[in-house]
């Protein structure tokens, strides 16, 4: 695992308060994870911040599981 | 009660009676307040009157740009805003037949969009803190319509619509959204009326006077305490009795 992947993890798990286990390549974060659409734009709040990058409405709309926003935050930087 | 210590509060049209009255009430709350407005020469006046912990930060409502950027002045002058009041306000009267889409449109944008682009600058920060209030000045003409307002009347009543459907979205982070909808309060906008006219509209109020800017400003520093924590999407009418709702 990259340490993109696991800094977006260790978010995901502080966030939403899921086991670290269930954070998977295609783990939805609303299906999957019990997040709400408000929980969305905060993880994306906090990728932003946490990797120093912007992330626009339209591109926050496409990182729908832990595997997209890894993908978007490794093409980013 | 009602200590604000340690709050930042952002205020718009900070340079009119109403909102300069808000400034102050939320100020002696012990927070940190943002003046906003167009004239900077009266927000200077009321920074220099409250002494520390008052910003000037002129802002033009109807340059979407300006609006954009004014919630970032703002963070970095106060270090964050955890209380927005949308208080400014024009108007452009005409019996609606005569209106043109101009008067329509400098009041919705002032009084309506603006606002909007404020909230949408400000949730951010009230998400991450898990804590904000914001508070729109309506209008009772928003609730009851008033003749030769078309325009102002949608703007207002736009703004309590708008701002219930956020509270909704943004109560489980702690953030409150709710309404002041004064009726006829004493200000340069009322001074305009003859006295015929001011007579004939405190028939329709039961305290039989008009109302001051320091009792719309009481409503706006409750509904921006702590204690309004259970309070969210109301509209708190400052009328005189004038509608009982």
């Amino acid at each position: 695992m990259s340490d993109v992947a696991d800094r977006v993890r260790k978010i995901v798990v502080e966030h939403l308060g899921v086991e670290e286990d269930k954070v998977t390549e295609n783990a939805s974060f609303i299906d999957d994870l019990g997040a709400d659409s408000l929980d969305t734009v905060e993880l994306v709040m906090a990728f932003e911040e946490e990797f120093g990058i912007e992330i626009p409405d339209d591109a926050a709309e496409t990182i729908q599981t832990f595997g997209d926003a890894v993908k978007f935050i490794e093409g980013a930087q | 009660m009602f200590d604000l210590t340690g709050k930042a509060a952002l205020v718009t049209g900070a340079s009119g009676g109403i909102g300069a009255a808000i400034a102050r009430a939320l100020h002696g709350a012990g927070a940190t307040i943002g003046l906003s407005g167009t004239r900077e020469a009266p927000l200077q006046a009321l920074a220099e009157e409250l002494g520390e912990r008052a910003h000037v930060l002129p802002c033009n409502l109807s340059d979407p740009a300006a609006v954009a950027a004014l919630p970032k002045q703002a963070v970095e002058a106060m270090g964050a805003v955890d209380i927005l009041v949308n208080n400014a306000g024009i108007t452009r009267d005409n019996i609606f037949m005569r209106m043109s889409d101009d008067e329509w449109n400098d009041v919705l944008e002032v009084n309506l969009n603006a606002a909007v682009r404020l909230c949408r600058g400000v949730t951010r920060g009230m998400m991450k803190a898990r804590w904000g209030r914001i508070v729109n000045v309506s209008s009772v003409v928003g609730v009851m319509g008033n003749p030769g307002q078309t325009n102002y009347a949608a703007a207002k009543a736009g703004m309590i619509g708008f701002g219930k459907s956020l509270a909704y979205e943004v109560a489980s982070r702690g953030i409150t959204v709710n309404a002041v909808a004064p009726g006829f309060i004493t200000s340069p906008m009322t001074d305009k009326l003859s006295e015929e006219q001011q007579g004939a509209i405190l028939t329709q109020v039961p305290l039989a006077r008009m109302g001051s800017a320091e009792e719309v400003a009481a409503a706006v520093l409750y509904l921006a305490s702590p204690e309004a924590g259970y309070v969210t999407g109301s509209v708190l009418h400052v009328n005189g009795g004038m509608a009982m709702l």
